[in-house]
């Protein structure tokens, strides 16, 4: 994992045309190099060959359960704004087998999954995003217990950073204090110039491995006007926020109002989809699950993505302990914003707008938040 | 952020790959304790080494393709060659265990969690208060407080079953009672013609209790509704929030604090519970469907 040290004063211009260079200097250290692509009418990240095969003049229209597509008026490779997925799926696998066990008459043997975890670039991280992987770090690795299959994903991962040259319009890590530059946690980051025949990339080292990767990209010498442009582009981003989230005493105020109407009334619109918590990049709930063979002779634990918006994730003997949907989203919403100070120091929120883009009904989350601002709470 | 490569590569990966791999043990004895609840010795398969824990804490048990469940460990921590388990027959996993013989294999995790606070008991007097399966998290408490009888002053023993028939650990409950320097009281929610004993719910046998207020531990496990009226009655009769420890039961997958089925506003009861003490739960434990 990347860390800060004098290497991130290092920086070069990369053209535009020379781009394919660094998915070739990634691919010939032999990483698996995933970034972002257009499919089913959204951006995702997926395994990626060719600068071609990015978002090239695309960008997007964001809103509370709104996502468009749209074609820019310049050539942008980095134009859009979050798209769907996060990068949790590459790090914290959406469905994975943890052990196989095998019947022997009456006793069983238990054989763990012993699939190497794939040496893994990404190309795009943004800054919010760069925070989720730091937060879920907190959860699989820096805890008692490790996770050894996202420790190992983790390890390799290569993280290029794109620093966000516009603010989508759910957006809002200015004021989680997660964006739109990312200062630290990367391997190289990207600020994208736009000029016409100078279109050009600042890259900045963040890391060891990052410099080793840069040393393969046919760079130019960067100026200090490059940095203060670099600077200029995030801080015109930072400025152009769709949304804003209350945070100062958000904490507190969520803690004492776990019996306010408005849970209810936001019970009221909230289909228990799960949607926010699948688009979430912090979001860490997973359950188990066993399947059997015919015959009854072999068995697997499986471990995959849950959401507290499941009925069953509160299920004891008897049944469930969260049974209304209003304590469904309160739970997720003071886990969140609340819940998750106290177990990790740091927010679960990093202000990628996600949960607002993709939740079916458009319920927004900052505007859930600021409801308990002010007056609202009784 | 910890993103030192290096730290992270120092963990042995065999040790990291074991929190979610169960080792297996045999079953050495099987026993019912009342229609619908068994208890089992367990001996590890694969190792001769003995199974450490400290009372109060829980594994994870394992049924070959039926799946893993939380249950409490119930035997006595310094017997660490037999792991003792009390299994409530209550849903598709639990059921499986009435199917189990002498010899089968079952996988274990664990052990897990928080647990008793037995080293603050020391020197004062100690309230035992089990409501119903509530005994069974319990029981390694009273071993140790058996074990060590001169560390502590007064001990009582407070259970409440729903019947007598529903009625755990009974010879041992009755071995208990004939301790002179033990006090047991049992109660049972329902009587049948052959009980003579308390009837009613647990309060008042907690009202009655002698203790002293200002140097008493409490350690309670029981339904949510019995945890929470006998906290309310300790609390009238003197004694601190924080000196009343419940055991709480939340949906588990993995039991490390991965999975986030048993949060609890911020607590995680697989790691910062299922031991907690009374203060920091009280509030949120008076909110429905928290």
């Amino acid at each position: 994992m990347p860390a800060t040290n004098d290497a991130s004063t290092k920086a070069g211009l990369l053209r535009r045309a020379d781009l394919q260079s660094l998915i070739d200097a990634l691919q010939r250290n032999d990483y698996r190099v995933i970034g972002p692509t257009v499919r089913d009418a959204t951006v995702v990240y997926d395994e990626i060959a060719m600068v071609d095969e990015m978002p090239i003049g695309r960008g997007d229209n964001q809103d509370g359960g709104h996502y468009r597509l749209t074609d820019r008026a310049d050539d942008a490779v980095f134009g859009y704004t979050n798209g769907v997925q996060s990068w949790r799926r590459y790090l914290f696998q959406p469905r994975r087998t943890l052990w196989r066990a095998k019947r022997e008459a009456r006793d069983f043997v238990v054989e763990p999954e012993t699939e190497p975890a794939p040496k893994q670039a990404f190309i795009g991280v943004r800054a919010c995003e760069l925070h989720a992987i730091e937060i879920q770090d907190k959860v699989f690795v820096d805890g008692t217990y490790t996770d050894p299959d996202y420790q190992s994903r983790r390890a390799t991962a290569f993280l290029v950073a794109v620093n966000c040259g516009s603010a989508g319009g759910t957006c809002f890590c200015s004021s989680t204090d997660t964006g739109p530059r990312s200062e630290s946690g990367f391997d190289l980051s990207l600020t994208e110039f736009l000029d016409g025949a100078d279109h050009a990339f600042l890259v900045e080292v963040g890391s060891e491995r990052g410099a080793e990767i840069a040393a393969d990209l046919p760079l130019e010498a960067a100026t200090g006007a490059d940095r203060q442009r670099a600077r200029a582009i995030t801080e015109e981003t930072a400025a152009s926020m769709g949304r804003t989230m209350p945070v100062d005493g958000l904490k507190d105020r969520l803690q004492q109002s776990l019996e306010h109407p408005r849970w209810q009334q936001v019970a009221d619109r909230c289909l228990a989809c799960s949607n926010c918590t699948m688009v979430c990049p912090t979001c860490f709930c997973s359950t188990t699950e066993d399947y059997t063979d015919i015959t009854g002779q072999t068995a697997e634990r499986q471990q995959r993505w849950d959401s507290c918006f499941a009925l069953d994730h509160s299920y004891l003997h008897g049944g469930s302990v969260r049974t209304s949907t209003a304590a469904r989203y309160r739970q997720w919403m003071t886990h969140k914003l609340a819940g998750w100070i106290d177990q990790f120091d740091v927010s679960g929120c990093v202000g990628c707008g996600r949960c607002i883009t993709w939740c079916p009904v458009g319920i927004d989350i900052t505007e859930e938040a600021a409801a308990f601002s002010g007056d609202g709470v009784e | 952020m910890d993103a030192n490569p290096n730290a992270a590569t120092a963990v042995s990966s065999a040790a990291m790959a074991d929190a979610m791999l169960p080792r297996r043990f045999h079953v050495a004895r099987k026993r019912n304790e009342t229609a619908d609840t068994l208890t089992f010795d367990l001996a590890p398969a694969d190792t001769s080494d003995g199974f450490s824990f400290a009372p109060g804490q829980f594994n994870m048990l394992y049924l070959f393709g039926l799946g893993e469940v939380p249950i409490s460990i119930s035997g006595d921590a310094e017997q660490t060659d037999r792991l003792v388990h009390t299994v409530r027959l209550v849903g598709s996993v639990t059921d499986g265990f009435a199917d189990l013989k002498r010899g089968d294999t079952i996988g274990v995790r664990g052990p897990y969690g928080a647990g008793w606070p037995m080293d603050e008991c020391n020197g004062g007097d100690v309230l035992v208060i089990a409501g119903g399966l509530g005994l069974a998290p319990l029981r390694p408490a009273m071993y140790h407080l058996f074990n060590h009888r001169d560390h502590y002053r007064r001990v009582s023993i407070l259970y409440g079953a729903r019947s007598p028939a529903d009625i755990v650990y009974h010879d041992e409950i009755q071995r208990w009672r004939q301790q002179l320097d033990i006090n047991v009281e049992v109660t049972v929610d329902h009587a049948d013609l052959r009980w003579h004993g308390n009837v009613g719910v647990i309060t008042p046998l907690v009202a009655k209790a002698e203790f002293d207020p200002a140097n008493t531990t409490a350690l309670v496990c029981g339904p949510g509704i019995m945890m929470r009226f006998v906290a309310a009655t300790l609390e009238r009769r003197g004694l601190a929030s924080d000196r009343i420890y419940v055991s709480l039961e939340r949906n588990m997958r993995c039991a490390i604090a991965h999975c986030g089925h048993c949060q609890l506003g911020p607590h995680f009861v697989c790691k910062d519970g299922p031991v907690l003490s009374h203060d920091r739960v009280r509030d949120i434990l008076q909110i429905a469907q928290v």
